[in-house]
């Protein structure tokens, strides 16, 4: 009898240790993508930057960071794995959409349609990214660490009023002066007769596309907003306590 | 011995209502009928009643004497929308989709060029096509009718705007290219439609010995709790394999359907259709499990042996 409830104690300690080792491998996993995402965006900005001060415009800036940005933007589908998995906890379905519009916009508008690459408004979403990224990823790292030093936070939770409507205005008319060459090319497109019975027009695609950033970005805004108020306003809370 | 019921509302905790001298055998349905005396906007089927805010709903046999509140309860109200009785919400879906496909069908002026309105296809594949489509919703209808035993009442219109979308949606999808003038039959011509056409029909009666067989599960009303299992008809042999057949024939009939219009966008809804039904299959296959002890361990939910 005796020697079957020490078995019990012996069980649970290995199940803690086994918890313990697993969260553990998990901040650390958590900790080394946030730092090496923060490293990707920070390469980039530079890059950007030495570019415009070197060659004084921003014609071919997009080519020139084109591969580091594919890169980067599409491995942010990691995070929409950890919401799923549950080490993170955000909503999977907001990740999802974020991340897929921003590799969608990547893969498949400003890499694929090259007369739009020059377009200022590519600069414009690139920029606005790129401070997003960093400040957000940072966040997250330092928050691991257990060192967040406030104006971080600040940052992450203030810039995005502004920034976020810049990103769209971007992203939006990046989009609209694609459309005409879409049209010309025909490309992604598909028309029938064909086996498959179907067809595609990937220029009224992406009329669509821009008409749901309508009931979309509202969505995102407030959800950001709401967030911002939770966070902010509960440290409030707690500095009235101290 | 009387009872006395205190409502509040489930997010604001205020009061709506204080009956009292309530019969302890009333059930919550009696209560509801009360309740939406004092408040008509409020018929007994949009409201649900709970013992505590977050909890489930009460169901409406369940007897007031039995809860675990005493002589004075209290319950939490939450307005579930404008509801719709399932009958009217399964007509509006299963004849909205009928009579989109049947637009396109005809070609009703304005969908195709103006050369082809009101012309038929010359391909017979695209009458087929329109007969099964019709007989899977006639037949859906005819289930709802006749066949189908609802647990719950009502649906709330939310869900309803929501669900006629996504059919009628679809529906317009895939009868604009199967209709189509540019239509192209099946690569493998007149073999790869009686195929299909068999296999379509081989579904169609499967799934509906399913329901039938599931229907019949339910004729000493709700209490008597059994699993379905096969009977005499073949049909229903699949039960040794999935716990949800039924979503098992719907997908081969879509599947079916899919290879005779050779039609990406009938794949495409096939697929969505599948994905949707692997989750309530899933859920459904769960909940055995949990209810009975002795549930046969061969069965997966959807497909045999795999999922």
């Amino acid at each position: 009898m005796a020697s079957s409830e020490e078995d019990g104690t012996v069980e649970e300690k290995e199940n803690n240790n086994k918890k313990r080792t697993k969260s553990a491998l998990i901040t650390a996993w958590l900790t080394f993508y946030n730092i090496a995402m923060t490293a990707g965006w920070l390469v980039l900005a530079i890059t950007m930057m030495r570019f415009y001060i070197q060659k004084g415009t921003h014609k071919g800036l997009y080519r020139s960071i084109a591969r580091t940005l594919k890169f980067f933007q599409t491995f942010a589908l990691v995070e929409v794995g950890h919401c799923a998995v549950g080490i993170v906890r955000t909503s999977v379905i907001v990740t999802g959409v974020q991340v897929c519009s921003r590799i969608y916009m990547v893969w498949f508008i400003t890499s694929s349609i090259r007369q739009i690459q020059n377009e200022e408004s590519v600069i414009l979403f690139l920029v606005v990214w790129t401070v997003t990224e960093i400040t957000r990823y940072s966040y997250y790292t330092f928050n691991l660490l257990h060192h967040l030093p406030y104006f971080i936070k600040w940052a992450r939770y203030n810039f995005f009023i502004v920034l976020y409507p810049l990103g769209v205005v971007g992203e939006l008319l990046t989009i609209y002066a694609a459309l005409p060459f879409v049209r010309r090319s025909g490309m992604y497109s598909m028309r029938l007769p064909n086996k498959y019975n179907v067809s595609f027009d990937y220029y009224y695609f992406l009329i669509i596309v821009m008409l749901s950033y309508i009931p979309l970005f509202p969505q995102l805004y407030l959800h950001m907003l709401r967030q911002r108020r939770r966070v902010l306003h509960g440290e409030v809370i707690v500095e009235k306590d101290d | 011995v009387k009872h006395t019921v205190e409502v509040l509302d489930a997010t604001t905790k205020e009061q709506l209502c204080f009956l009292d001298k309530v019969d302890p055998h009333s059930t919550i349905g009696d209560i509801k009928s009360l309740f939406y005396k004092s408040y008509p906007q409020w018929y007994p089927a949009r409201q649900a009643l709970r013992l505590d805010t977050r909890g489930k709903s009460l169901r409406d046999d369940e007897v007031l004497q039995n809860l675990p509140v005493g002589t004075t309860a209290t319950m939490y109200f939450k307005d579930l929308g404008p509801q719709l009785g399932w009958t009217t919400v399964f007509f509006a879906e299963y004849i909205g989709v009928l009579l989109t496909y049947l637009v396109f069908f005809f070609r009703v002026p304005y969908i195709y060029s103006h050369t082809y309105a009101l012309t038929s296809s010359p391909h017979p594949v695209v009458k087929l096509a329109c007969v099964c489509h019709t007989f899977h919703y006639v037949k859906r209808l005819m289930e709802t009718i006749f066949v189908h035993r609802f647990s719950h009442g009502t649906m709330p219109l939310r869900t309803i705007v929501k669900n006629c979308a996504y059919y009628w949606g679809f529906s317009a999808w895939l009868a604009y290219y199967i209709n189509h003038p540019l239509y192209t039959p099946p690569s493998y011509g007149e073999l790869q439609v009686k195929y299909a056409l068999f296999t379509f029909a081989m579904c169609e009666v499967g799934n509906l010995s399913i329901h039938m067989s599931l229907s019949n599960l339910r004729t000493d009303g709700f209490r008597v709790r059994r699993f379905p299992t096969p009977t005499k008809n073949p049909f229903t042999w699949l039960f040794f394999f999935v716990s949800c057949p039924n979503y098992t024939y719907e997908v081969g009939a879509w599947l079916s359907f899919t290879v005779m219009t050779q039609c990406l966008p009938v794949a495409i809804y096939t697929l969505f259709g599948f994905i949707q039904m692997t989750i309530w299959a899933k859920v459904k296959h769960r909940a055995y499990l949990r209810e009975f002890k002795d549930y046969p361990t061969v069965r997966m939910a959807i497909i045999p042996l795999i999922l």
